[in-house]
């Protein structure tokens, strides 16, 4: 019996058949796919947990300045600011769960500017947003270690439908792939951990998904910080809202299937200007010309003379 | 070939930042034309297409390009030391920006690598999230992808004519090997054919005897490359 699955249909008809969260399927998956034991794949997916968990600590309790001094010390700022107001009459804004989901994003962002270990999951550049909802709903929740890889697996399953169906690649799709991916991912990841049904995960997630189509990747100077890391942070808000939406029982008007495809065919009329290579947006800004010139890229007159960059 | 994509596809990979496509992926493609060139190289051109010409230097891209070629892992702490790593080693390398045309994905580089008379030319592309995949190897168009975080594709070498490589087909199936696909770019009197095998891995020394095939010029496994 095979538990691959290529879209969401699939996997919501392998749920079912075996009365199962998408967790469960999404194990038994790479059990087939990879052709290893559940002991292996569960082990392995400890390893991302510790990794994310390490990450966090570092961004949060060693802040350092990134190279190109756009990044650092902002998590710990966060996590300051959060208790400084936590028993005053006018606290945060957001509750506990969403700021500390936002602050281990950003820790996670700021470790990996710093050239530190993290899991790119599903990229490097989208990597703040699982682990910040993940890891917030475990301490909020005070969640055992099982669901916790539970959560991750679920992220998974999105991650592999979309990579299927359309790209996890900036490059190729502009940021929408990317930190919108990871939302999708959170979102869905969010709801079972909360005890939502499969179809609500993936409500969850085209709902995340759609608040994100057209993300364009206009990093300033092309490094993964700036608006990197905070959009991570927003899109840990975009991810608990998503789920908490479809946990009331609202549905997605429009399935997460077509969803991932209009965000392929979104990306495929972006220009190449606004996929990860620093020539649009917030990259030719004032500020981020500046950065460009500090960090010795060559200017942009010489790139569109030597490059065929179509509009 | 059909990608079946690994939940460590997408939960990883686990490396040091900080792009996955631009450093990670960097770190692979390396890793693969090493790979590929079978021996540590004197001299490394890379030419850097897209995204990758334009970014390089944020994203360490080219630090991580040369760790990859040193066989350094994604989530080695020595990546950002790579130039010195490099020297130490005694393998000089160059950086140049091209335009390899419209039909290369954005994120694509072309890595000659060289050592004495000895000198290949593997152009690979990073397709998101740390995924890689080779297009060419010398001038031959190949695609090359892991499956489930696995590389089990085989390159042969070949000349043209078909009994080499029925040979060779002819030994994996006697080991009893599950041949999936087998695809042959031809130019001229050579040939490049990428072997895609099931289940179980080619070991050294069934490589070496199928190197020992006539026609055969050189057969690669990429069997240890899984991350």
């Amino acid at each position: 019996m095979s538990y691959i699955f290529k879209n969401s249909i699939d996997l919501l008809k392998l749920c079912k058949k075996h009365r199962k969260p998408i967790s469960e399927i999404v194990i038994h998956y790479e059990m087939e796919v990879s052709d290893s034991s559940r002991r292996e794949v569960l082990d392995k997916m400890r390893k991302v947990a510790s990794v994310m968990k390490e990450a966090i600590n570092g961004g949060m309790f060693e802040p350092k300045k990134s190279l190109s001094g756009m990044s650092g010390g902002s998590a710990q700022k966060l996590m300051k600011y959060f208790q400084k107001k936590q028993n005053k009459k006018h606290g945060t804004l957001l509750n506990e769960l969403a700021i500390r989901a936002m602050t281990y994003a950003i820790a996670t962002g700021e470790t990996n500017a710093c050239m530190g270990r993290i899991a790119a999951f599903p990229t490097a550049g989208g990597s703040g947003v699982i682990p910040g909802v993940i890891m917030a709903l475990k301490e909020m929740d005070k969640l055992s270690e099982e669901k916790v890889l539970r959560g991750l697996f679920t992220a998974s399953g999105v991650g592999i439908i979309i990579a299927e169906n359309a790209t996890l690649s900036a490059a190729a799709a502009g940021c929408q792939a990317e930190v919108g991916a990871a939302n999708s991912c959170a979102a869905a990841a969010a709801v079972e951990m909360r005890g939502g049904s499969p179809e609500q995960a993936f409500t969850a997630a085209a709902m995340a998904m759609k608040s994100a189509l057209g993300l364009a990747c206009d990093p300033l100077g092309g490094l993964v910080e700036v608006p990197c890391i905070k959009r991570n942070a927003l899109g840990t808000q975009h991810a608990l809202g998503a789920a908490d939406l479809a946990l009331s029982g609202i549905v997605s008007f429009i399935p997460f299937d077509e969803v991932v495809e209009a965000m392929w065919n979104i990306g495929k009329l972006m220009s190449p200007k606004i996929r990860e290579t620093a020539l649009g947006g917030l990259a030719v800004t004032p500020t981020g010309m500046k950065i460009r010139a500090k960090l010795g890229l060559p200017s942009l007159k010489k790139i569109t003379e030597n490059q065929t960059v179509s509009p | 070939m059909p990608t079946t994509y690994s939940v460590f596809d997408i939960a990883g990979p686990i490396m040091v930042g900080p792009s996955s496509s631009h450093t990670a992926g960097a770190v692979k493609l390396g890793q693969l034309a090493r790979a590929i060139f079978d021996t540590t190289p004197e001299k490394v051109t890379f030419e850097l297409h897209g995204s990758f010409a334009t970014v390089t230097k944020g994203h360490a891209t080219d630090r991580a390009l040369l760790a990859g070629i040193m066989k350094f892992k994604t989530s080695d702490s020595r990546i950002k030391d790579a130039f010195r790593e490099a020297k130490k080693n005694h393998i000089a390398y160059e950086f140049q920006p091209t335009d390899l045309g419209p039909k290369f994905h954005p994120n694509t580089v072309r890595i000659t690598l060289k050592k004495g008379s000895k000198k290949m030319s593997i152009t690979g592309s990073s397709i998101g999230g740390g995924n890689v995949m080779i297009c060419q190897v010398n001038e031959h168009d190949v695609d090359i992808r892991a499956i489930a975080g696995k590389y089990k594709s085989i390159i042969v070498s070949h000349d043209s004519s078909n009994q080499s490589l029925e040979e060779l087909t002819a030994y994996l199936l006697k080991n009893k090997h599950h041949i999936a696909g087998v695809q042959t770019s031809r130019i001229n009197s050579h040939a490049m054919s990428i072997v895609n095998i099931d289940k179980k891995h080619l070991t050294l020394d069934e490589v070496l005897a199928l190197e020992q095939i006539q026609g055969i010029e050189f057969v690669r496994s990429l069997t240890k490359l899984a991350h």
